[in-house]
């Protein structure tokens, strides 16, 4: 376990040192950085100056490693709009953001278990096409569009609930839904042909030879198992949930990372989208390695099929 | 109630769906084919079925609400957005940008990421622990992100918009592919080949490409959707396709302001979005479940 753990460590690293390869690459070919920090009159010998204060003229494998070096150290530079160290924006929009990702999870979870137990045990059924259709629905519907029309009717017309930013559990309501939903229908497809599987085991029918009440075999034996390959996907989740969450924020006003990215780039403030871009990446291979160790953790077979 | 759910439960695993959930379950496939040629049609001859100008403002009829409504008329049938522009002639125009960044972004994708999982299955070893590294650096960088910044750094495009996607959706392909090739390489007709004497390249365009086109298909078709979706995202954030050529995702974001006023200039490039999508995906579903069904999740 330890050795798989190791080696899953070890790649998640080498994909990050890539990521950072790109992000370094994308920063210098987006343009000479002094033409945003000198003023228009800067001569010549002001550019060589501040070319070798900022170390610009150091060759780029260098300027790559002292790069790597200060994000390590937290120091992602300062914003070009905020003018303050983009660590501290960093630091009070992540948990907004992971907060609102967890929440949106949660609530795709809780859309996922019920449709997906519900359309297997009724495989074939109307109930089964309902409950895919709803979870299809999900994923072929715009998120922004979907959150225009919530703030519209639900923030708006009905005044149940806010319509932006963060004031108390009220204002997670709709953006998680939005976001939510979006991921709804891969994990309930997972949770159904998972349960169809599970249900057709010999032990769910010894089970069932014993008399174990229906609803039990149902969610409690069957469920357990059915759930491993949903584990598995945890990941690939997240990171799509982070990503829409950009789209999902700019509706609502909401304050995290994808606002902020949004922010930046619409000022063209690179600093800032370049630390969000290297963060985003970073918890998106942490929450990788966990689900990748967890599922090792559920199902043994895994450290050895690698 | 309790026991009825019992039996049903009960007689699964040999349970056949009733003739009717069997003849929807045909039908599905029909339907949603219809819808996505209806759509490509309407690109295609936007010039032919466009009933007006999609350029053409007319501020004297700005907002003009939609044909059932008292104050509509048949001259704008969806009604008219915040320059008097008529909203069924840009939905009409509008198809072109998303059928085309869908489609063409990912012909790309999975041609790159279906070529790079075939290589990396094949040789297997450092080839293939280089390529799956890169695979999974790319799989960890936001779409949406890598767009904004070419938008920001080139300026926004249709170009820019297929090339910031294609970059980043291939690994799902190259990761799928590889997985199925793994598998592949076990068998006995592959080493049978390679005893008869054939190469890499024999063994790779004539064994393992059309055994994994089944997986690529299926894919593809869901893959269209989702792109069209993150096109329309793009520009919906102003980072797609720049105004003021019709694209459902702009259309949407111009009616937002307006939305307590003028519903209509936001919600019907939205249902045009939702059909469209939602027809690739059961599409690719029944697909799925037709052509793979061990491909539980793509």
């Amino acid at each position: 376990m330890i050795r798989f753990a190791g080696i899953r460590i070890l790649q998640s690293l080498i994909a990050l040192a890539i990521l950072s390869v790109v992000v370094f690459a994308l920063a210098r070919a987006t343009g000479d950085p002094l033409h945003m920090i000198l003023p228009m009159n800067a001569t010549a010998e002001d550019y060589a100056n501040a070319r070798a204060y900022l170390g610009l003229d150091r060759p780029y494998v260098e300027q790559y490693l002292s790069f790597v070096g200060r994000v390590v150290q937290g120091d992602f530079g300062t914003s070009l709009r905020a003018r303050r160290p983009v660590l501290e924006l960093i630091q009070e929009r992540l948990p907004n953001s992971l907060r609102l990702a967890v929440f949106a999870m949660t609530v795709s979870l809780a859309m996922a278990f019920p449709l997906g137990v519900i359309a297997a045990v009724n495989k074939g059924r109307a109930v089964d096409r309902i409950a895919q259709l709803i979870s299809v629905l999900g994923q072929s519907l715009p998120t922004f569009w979907v959150a225009i029309v919530l703030v519209e009717f639900v923030a708006g017309r009905l005044q149940w609930l806010p319509a932006g930013g963060i004031s108390g559990f009220a204002s997670y309501v709709l953006p998680g839904f939005t976001l939510g939903w979006f991921v709804v229908a891969g994990m309930m497809r997972l949770l159904r042909s998972g349960m169809l599987e599970v249900l057709d085991s010999e032990y769910v029918k010894l089970a069932r030879v014993k008399g174990v009440v229906e609803y039990r075999v149902v969610w409690l034996h069957a469920l357990k198992n059915a759930l491993i390959p949903v584990v598995t996907f945890a990941g690939i989740y997240f990171s799509i949930l982070v990503t829409t969450a950009i789209v999902v924020e700019t509706v609502f006003a909401w304050p995290g990372l994808g606002r902020l990215a949004y922010d930046g780039i619409t000022s063209r403030d690179f600093p800032v989208i370049q630390a969000v871009v290297l963060v985003t990446g970073v918890i998106v291979a942490v929450v990788n390695l966990c689900v990748d160790c967890l599922y090792a953790v559920i199902d043994p077979r895994i450290r050895y099929a690698r | 109630m309790a026991a009825e759910s019992a039996n049903a439960t009960l007689a699964l695993p040999g349970v056949e769906p009733t003739v009717g959930a069997r003849r929807a379950r045909r039908r599905w496939p029909v339907i949603s084919t219809s819808i996505i040629a209806a759509f490509v049609l309407v690109a295609l001859l936007a010039p032919l079925v466009s009933p007006a100008d999609p350029y053409e403002q007319t501020l004297r009829l700005r907002f003009r609400p939609p044909v059932w409504d008292e104050r509509g008329s048949w001259q704008h049938p969806l009604g008219t957005d915040r320059l008097g522009r008529d909203l069924l002639a840009r939905i009409v125009w509008g198809s072109r940008v998303s059928l085309a960044a869908g489609v063409i972004t990912v012909l790309l994708a999975s041609a790159f990421g279906a070529a790079v999982g075939l290589v990396a299955g094949y040789y297997g070893g450092r080839v293939d622990a280089f390529l799956m590294r890169v695979t999974d650096a790319t799989l960890s960088f936001p779409v949406i992100l890598l767009a904004l910044i070419l938008a920001v750094t080139v300026g926004p495009s249709f170009t820019n918009v297929v090339i910031a996607i294609a970059v980043i959706l291939w690994a799902r392909y190259a990761r799928v592919i590889r997985g199925q090739v793994l598998t592949l390489m076990e068998l006995d007709f592959i080493a049978q080949a390679r005893v008869a004497g054939a190469g890499a390249g024999r063994i790779i365009m004539r064994h393992l490409v059309p055994n994994t086109m089944n997986t690529l298909v299926v894919l593809v078709t869901l893959q269209v959707g989702y792109v069209i979706i993150l096109e329309a995202s793009l520009s919906f954030l102003g980072a797609g396709i720049p105004p003021p050529t019709p694209a459902w995702g702009s259309m949407i974001a111009e009616g937002r302001d307006f939305v307590t006023s003028a519903w209509w200039v936001s919600f019907f490039p939205g249902l045009a979005i939702l059909l469209v999508v939602l027809a690739f995906n059961l599409l690719g579903d029944w697909l799925r479940d037709t052509l793979d069904p061990k491909l539980r999740q793509l």
